[in-house]
């Protein structure tokens, strides 16, 4: 067997990671219990959809009974920023077989992204950023499906008073934190943050759309200013 | 909603979220888009946790919370101190979870 050490280092680096996360894929999984969707489709969600947030934005709409397209709309809004990853993501994978990529897509999300970028920067040729990429994104999506599965079938067993949705909200703090390399990225934070909250009456999610585009919008423009000066 | 919808919710949901994920990465040639377009997708993923993260913080049924005296914004508070100090996704949560809790628990905020 070819040696791997770039997926070994991944997959390393990633715990410490993973066990945070674990945190908050067991508030998700409560979260789906207590939807009263049946723990066989909530598992299935966890595994085929596989992104926490669409999946918990997804929930009050399917116990409502929201046309189907409501929830798409609503799940396609939280999923955006997986755009913007597909899109940093490709110097690093555009040369491997179309299939691969297709199968290293299903693994991108907020921790692994976080890992990719402070381990690789800038596109190395001839560095094993596909091998990176598996392991740590493997050890992630295998703590985030354990833990959630527990909530899923733990689920009513945990009082709603212990309020373990926040464990969830501060694990998105910490990647968000994370992700503050400049003061154009904390300055682009605060406003996606306000536009946000400003937002918040419109439907479907919306209020992520408005945010990210002022975001970008003001971090454009900041970086223009900056550069000019 | 039943199960049959439920389901077929579901794998779309699975299609929507895969489709997000693949579309820069599959296709053969780049795709054209503007430099400022280019500079600026740079900030979306930090931008959309800021979005997701700070209604939750400060919005309760919608509205923007008119009292100080929320155990919330102390846990985040909290939180973002451990960040700043150790790094480490697991004792933000820890951390500004188990401060939300306390205060919650002791003075009912």
């Amino acid at each position: 067997m070819v040696r791997r050490p770039a997926f070994r280092e991944g997959a390393i680096e990633a715990v410490p990671m993973a066990i945070g996360l674990a945190a908050w894929g067991l508030v998700a999984g409560v979260a789906m219990a207590r939807s009263d969707m049946g723990v066989p489709l909530a598992i299935l969600m966890s595994v085929i959809v596989y992104a926490g947030s669409a999946q918990i934005a997804s929930l009050p709409l399917i116990a409502a009974n929201a046309p189907i397209w409501v929830v798409w709309a609503t799940t396609l809004c939280v999923s955006l920023r997986f755009l913007a990853f597909s899109f940093s993501y490709r110097p690093y994978f555009a040369h491997l077989p179309q299939r691969r990529r297709l199968a290293l897509s299903f693994l991108m999300g907020d921790t692994n992204f976080v890992l990719f970028v402070r381990r690789f920067p800038e596109f190395r040729p001839g560095e094993r950023h596909e091998d990176y990429f598996l392991g740590s994104g493997l050890v992630i999506f295998g703590a985030w499906q354990v833990s959630i599965i527990s909530g899923i079938v733990a689920g009513h067993g945990i009082p709603a008073s212990w309020g373990i949705g926040f464990a969830g909200t501060m694990a998105l703090l910490a990647l968000t934190c994370a992700q503050l390399r400049s003061r154009v990225s904390s300055l682009a934070a605060v406003v996606a943050g306000c536009a946000a909250v400003a937002a918040y009456a419109l439907p479907l999610k919306l209020n992520i759309i408005v945010a990210i585009a002022a975001a970008v919008a003001v971090a454009v423009l900041a970086e223009r200013a900056g550069a000019k000066a | 909603m039943s199960s049959l919808e439920v389901f077929l919710t579901t794998v779309g949901m699975a299609l929507i979220t895969l489709a997000c994920r693949a579309f820069f990465v599959l296709p053969k040639q780049d795709l054209p888009m503007p430099a400022w377009l280019r500079e600026g997708l740079r900030y979306a993923p930090i931008a959309a946790l800021a979005a997701v993260v700070v209604p939750e913080l400060v919005m309760t049924q919608g509205h923007l919370i008119d009292t100080w005296r929320d155990a919330r914004i102390f846990g985040a508070l909290a939180g973002l101190a451990f960040h700043a100090w150790r790094r480490s996704l697991l004792l933000t949560i820890v951390s500004g979870t188990a401060t939300m809790l306390a205060l919650r628990f002791t003075l009912g905020w």
